[in-house]
């Protein structure tokens, strides 16, 4: 009897067919706004367990990489501190201002009641994205722990960014400094509205981010003014604090006005988050 | 069978010290790309499918944890599986130059199609700036990181040969 020899498929096919898969899974990632679902699950309790223990490790690391670095740099370093805490002391003076300014206002718009009120749970970062394109993290926690899609998630005082995908034991992390994501802000000393856009090239120079549509026609807004999320997101609970404006120009028709904003939270070195459990309840939902 | 388990694991471990350990170790917040180390290195040294299939996983892991939608890494990481594998015939072992320079390539490519996907679509018309601060900064490196583990990934390739060819060789 002859034996039927195996019927290998070409490469080629091989990739077209791979390749219309992934087309497909991109199509319903945009569509139906599904994503891994198992796959999350699946490698979640693979990935996440042994990423905690490596990120521990690359801290370490990276503390003494900047252990060494500061010895070596010591002297430059110290001169840029000095001057830095000139820079600081009159930056804190400023601050304390705007936060007596800020209490007031809060007090006005009943914030005060609001924004502690928001239940939180606390989440550690263990990873970050492995391109250099976006900032985007993941966090130790999941829908185990209650966390769901577009909640908020802060750091310190300030906003960090939005959930975008959960799995059982991880979340993953946009932030607000990612070139792609727009936040709806509002400026705390005139309660005017403006579009807070985060760039990868301003976030890699100056460290700001972007604003624009701020439409204040008293010129009533000036530099250092703090920007918070507005009431008119439809994804951010209101009045978190995003930053400080830290330049401000007209734009050319002359109506709106544009400029960049120094976040609240160090990127770069973010550990430890909260996550606000409470979504935004909009109409839809 | 094998060698799936340790391609796997050499994936897992370049994923988990990717976005850990060397996104502490980033210079100006420039981190290496290891995956696409493992992907061009298995592509050429392997062959066009086995290249295809790593890209694909890589990127999967990629899309999972970091990306914003499911399917575009693991399509980008399967064409660079791919066409690395190309050049299969044209590799020898013993010599360097043409891992470095696919490896480059792939990494340059990469970036480059992320720019124009995800960049230039949105007006993001700088070119010049993301070429010079980002993309030439992860391709140095990038390259540096390459001269230790495309020789690792090289000797156990060579380890997981040796030992199909004993074990081919007790069925004939």
């Amino acid at each position: 009897m002859k034996r039927k020899p195996k019927f290998i498929l070409p490469t080629k096919y091989i990739l077209l067919i791979m390749t219309g898969v992934c087309i497909v899974a991109m199509l319903l990632c945009f569509t139906l706004g599904i994503s891994g679902g198992p796959l999350n699950t699946v490698a979640g309790y693979v990935f996440i367990p042994m990423q905690k223990g490596i990120n521990s490790v690359g801290a370490w690391f990276g503390e003494k990489s900047d252990n060494l670095k500061k010895l070596s740099d010591v002297m430059a370093e110290n001169e840029e501190l000095q001057r830095q805490v000139d820079e600081l002391t009159t930056e804190l003076n400023t601050i304390k201002l705007e936060q007596y300014e800020l209490e007031n206002l809060r007090e006005l718009f009943e914030l005060d009641q609001k924004y502690p009120s928001y239940d939180k749970v606390a989440a550690n970062v263990i990873g970050k994205d492995g391109g250099n394109w976006f900032t985007n993290f993941t966090i130790d926690k999941g829908s185990n722990d209650g966390i769901e899609v577009d909640m908020n998630v802060i750091a310190g005082s300030g906003l960090v960014g939005i959930v975008t995908d959960v799995g059982p034991n991880y979340a993953k992390v946009s932030s607000i400094i990612n070139d792609t994501v727009n936040v709806s802000g509002m400026v705390t000393t005139t309660s005017d509205n403006l579009v807070v856009n985060g760039s990868l090239q301003n976030m890699n120079e100056n460290m700001v981010i972007e604003f624009s549509n701020l439409n204040d026609k008293d010129d009533a807004v000036a530099v250092g003014d703090a920007v918070v999320t507005s009431y008119v997101s439809d994804q951010y609970q209101q009045g978190i604090l995003i930053g400080y404006i830290s330049t401000i120009t007209t734009d050319s028709n002359n109506l709106t006005k544009s400029g960049t904003l120094t976040p609240a939270v160090d990127f770069e070195h973010i550990q430890e988050v909260l996550v606000i459990l409470n979504k935004k309840q909009t109409a839809e939902s | 069978m094998k060698r799936k388990i340790i391609v796997f694991i050499i994936i897992a471990v370049c994923y988990l010290l990717q976005t850990t350990l060397f996104e502490w170790l980033a210079f100006a917040s420039i981190s290496p790309n290891l995956l696409i180390i493992v992907v061009a290195s298995f592509g050429f040294m392997r062959g066009k499918k086995e290249g295809m299939f790593i890209g694909f996983f890589a990127g999967l892991l990629l899309d999972i944890f970091n990306g914003s939608v499911l399917g575009f890494y693991a399509l980008l990481y399967m064409y660079i599986g791919y066409f690395n594998g190309m050049f299969r015939k044209l590799f020898y072992p013993e010599d360097i130059k043409l891992p470095m320079l696919l490896i480059a390539g792939s990494d340059l490519s990469c970036n480059l199609f992320i720019y124009f996907i995800m960049f230039l679509f949105r007006n993001r018309y700088n070119f010049n700036y993301y070429f010079l601060q980002l993309m030439i900064p992860e391709l140095v490196y990038t390259m540096v990181v390459t001269i230790f583990l495309y020789f690792a990934i090289l000797k156990i390739n060579r380890k997981l040969e040796a030992i199909e060819k004993r074990s081919a060789s007790k069925f004939v």
